[in-house]
């Protein structure tokens, strides 16, 4: 957007301290990487958790509240915070079971996707609303913005420190940590509140329909590297992080939408790990017995 | 571990009644029966995870409770799915630090304790492996390693044969016996086929027909009693090797082996 005016080097720092002197980018910047480190640890335990399509379902809830916000004249993420909590309340409601519950959640998100669109349309019309909120304006957000961003953050980050093994345990075990005496609902619950908190700051920086690059693919990437739970949330940290400030970066100078960038960039670093795993896994083979075959299931 | 008279249900539905148990400190225990006659419910009930609809139940002494430390428990087909890519060490570990609150940054003591029960169940090469890649016999002894790091006093194995071939059912047998006398840890063992486990039991619960009936194999595991258990004439088998066959009730299990 601004690359008619400043020029690209192949001095890094000197480039990102020109794009720092514009408030826009810097605030794009801080809100980015925070909301990166929160969509990478929430997006590991969405992983473990089989609650991809759940937080796709709360985007599009997020979108109606989003758009209802817009139109009573309010800050679109108090809409987003109010839809995505009440949502995901109803879902950890349903039951901790609730993964299978594809048919119920599809057919609510497709009235609130419709919803929204009518929100929208009765606000008169500034389909750049809309817009922004499907797919994230990240250059939009204010100085208030980065600041809302850091608190709502700070609430995730230490709640998920504070239950970090128990959540852990009951989504890798929950039968054994139920008969343990852990909270399951209350777990659950807890759980599904802050992934509503994590979309609706997400959703600044890459839209609703586009959640997914930032609270699961990141997490894809991670659970196939490592093995340890706690290296995986660094791993999908740092892809989330290197998706986020080089989707900026390159936004910067080229005439495209970072959220385009961003999605890109995450898909690639998914896309080389699944082909480069592929590759490794022929060549392991060829002088290996095959591996055991596994006997449960039935 | 007693129960007097004990009667359990769902939604006012009875399982079964008028079961009188008595299992005893570093005693094995096999429960037998067919599907749906209730073994699993025996668990839940030691584990405080349903109440009885009549009678009473001690364990250690006191009424069950959920999340009782002193008692271990592998439940039936853990549901991992293939592509689980987390380590059985990081599973086996939640089994005495997944309770805990905090992150958990100093973990060496659970590692050394995670490391400990993966090798009391041989299986301390497992312990980096991807769960999603483990064989049914090795995920059950990754199971068995995480009831067992909490040093339990009592061990509730909900089906862990169910899906092994017969080498690996006595296999895992022989661990599990070991653990019983070395660590003279009380178990109980569902399993709806008692021939790998016969030579090693002190004591077998069989539970049909909505009636409970308990004792050594050799008492319980009888034409007579097991025909007054199912109230139809059964019949006891024998073959050349000690190995039984249960003919006549409604599920005959031990027919793999027959």
């Amino acid at each position: 957007m601004t690359g008619d005016l400043v020029p690209f080097s192949w001095n890094l720092i000197t480039d990102l301290r020109t794009m720092w002197e514009f408030g826009f980018m810097r605030n794009a910047f801080e809100a980015g990487t925070i909301i990166s480190i929160v969509a990478g640890i929430i997006g590991y335990f969405v992983i473990i958790r089989r609650s991809a399509f759940a937080t796709h379902a709360l985007g599009h809830v997020g979108f109606s509240g989003a758009a209802a916000a817009v139109l009573l004249g309010v800050n679109p993420v108090y809409g987003l915070l109010l839809f995505t909590s009440t949502g995901a309340t109803g879902m950890a409601l349903l039951g901790p079971r609730a993964a299978n519950r594809d048919i119920e959640i599809g057919t609510v998100l497709a009235f609130m996707l419709g919803l929204g669109l009518l929100f929208i349309s009765l606000y008169n019309g500034y389909a750049t609303e809309a817009y922004s909120i499907l797919f994230g304006e990240i250059l939009g957000i204010s100085d208030s913005g980065v600041l809302f961003t850091l608190e709502a953050s700070a609430v995730v980050l230490v709640v998920i420190a504070l239950i970090y093994r128990r959540l852990l345990f009951a989504s890798l075990d929950e039968d054994v940590a139920e008969a343990k005496g852990m909270p399951m609902l209350a777990l659950g619950l807890t759980f599904m509140l802050l992934l509503a908190v994590a979309i609706s700051i997400a959703v600044q920086v890459i839209g609703v329909l586009l959640i997914f690059a930032l609270m699961v693919t990141p997490a894809a990437v991670a659970v196939r590297l490592t093995r340890r739970p706690l290296y995986a949330v660094l791993v999908s940290i740092a892809v989330a992080l290197f998706a986020t400030w080089v989707g900026l970066f390159v936004q910067f100078y080229a005439q495209y939408p970072a959220s385009f960038f961003i999605v890109t960039i995450a898909f690639s670093v998914y896309l080389v790990v699944r082909v480069g795993q592929a590759i490794s896994a022929r060549f392991v083979r060829r002088g290996l017995p095959s591996p055991p075959v596994k006997a449960l299931g039935g | 571990m007693r129960a007097e008279h004990l009667e359990v249900g769902y939604r006012g539905k009875v399982v079964w009644q008028d079961a009188t148990l008595d299992v005893r400190r570093g005693e094995f225990v096999a429960v037998i029966g067919p599907n749906g006659a209730g073994k699993t419910t025996l668990f839940r009930l030691l584990l405080g995870l349903q109440h009885p609809m009549a009678g009473s139940l001690t364990v250690f002494g006191a009424t069950p409770r959920r999340g009782n430390s002193r008692i271990g428990y592998v439940p039936q087909r853990h549901t991992i799915d293939n592509d689980t890519h987390v380590a059985a060490e990081t599973l086996v570990r939640l089994g005495v630090s997944g309770t805990k609150w905090g992150p958990g940054l100093s973990i060496r003591p659970e590692r050394e304790a995670a490391a400990g029960a993966l090798r009391a169940v041989g299986a301390a090469e497992l312990g980096p492996k991807p769960l999603g890649t483990l064989s049914g016999g090795e995920l059950q002894r990754v199971f068995l390693a995480e009831a067992l790091v909490g040093n339990p006093e009592m061990l509730l194995l909900d089906e862990p044969l169910s899906n092994l071939d017969l080498r690996r059912s006595r296999e895992l047998v022989e661990v599990i016996h070991g653990l019983v006398q070395t660590r003279h840890v009380t178990t109980l063992l569902v399993a709806h086929d008692i021939n790998p486990l016969i030579q090693c039991l002190d004591k077998v619960i069989y539970i049909a027909n909505g009636n409970v009936a308990t004792g050594a194999p050799e008492e319980v595991l009888t034409s007579a009693s097991l025909s007054e258990l199912y109230g139809v004439p059964v019949e006891v088998l024998h073959d050349s090797r000690d190995n039984i066959v249960i003919v006549g009730g409604e599920d005959p299990h031990g027919g793999e082996n027959g």
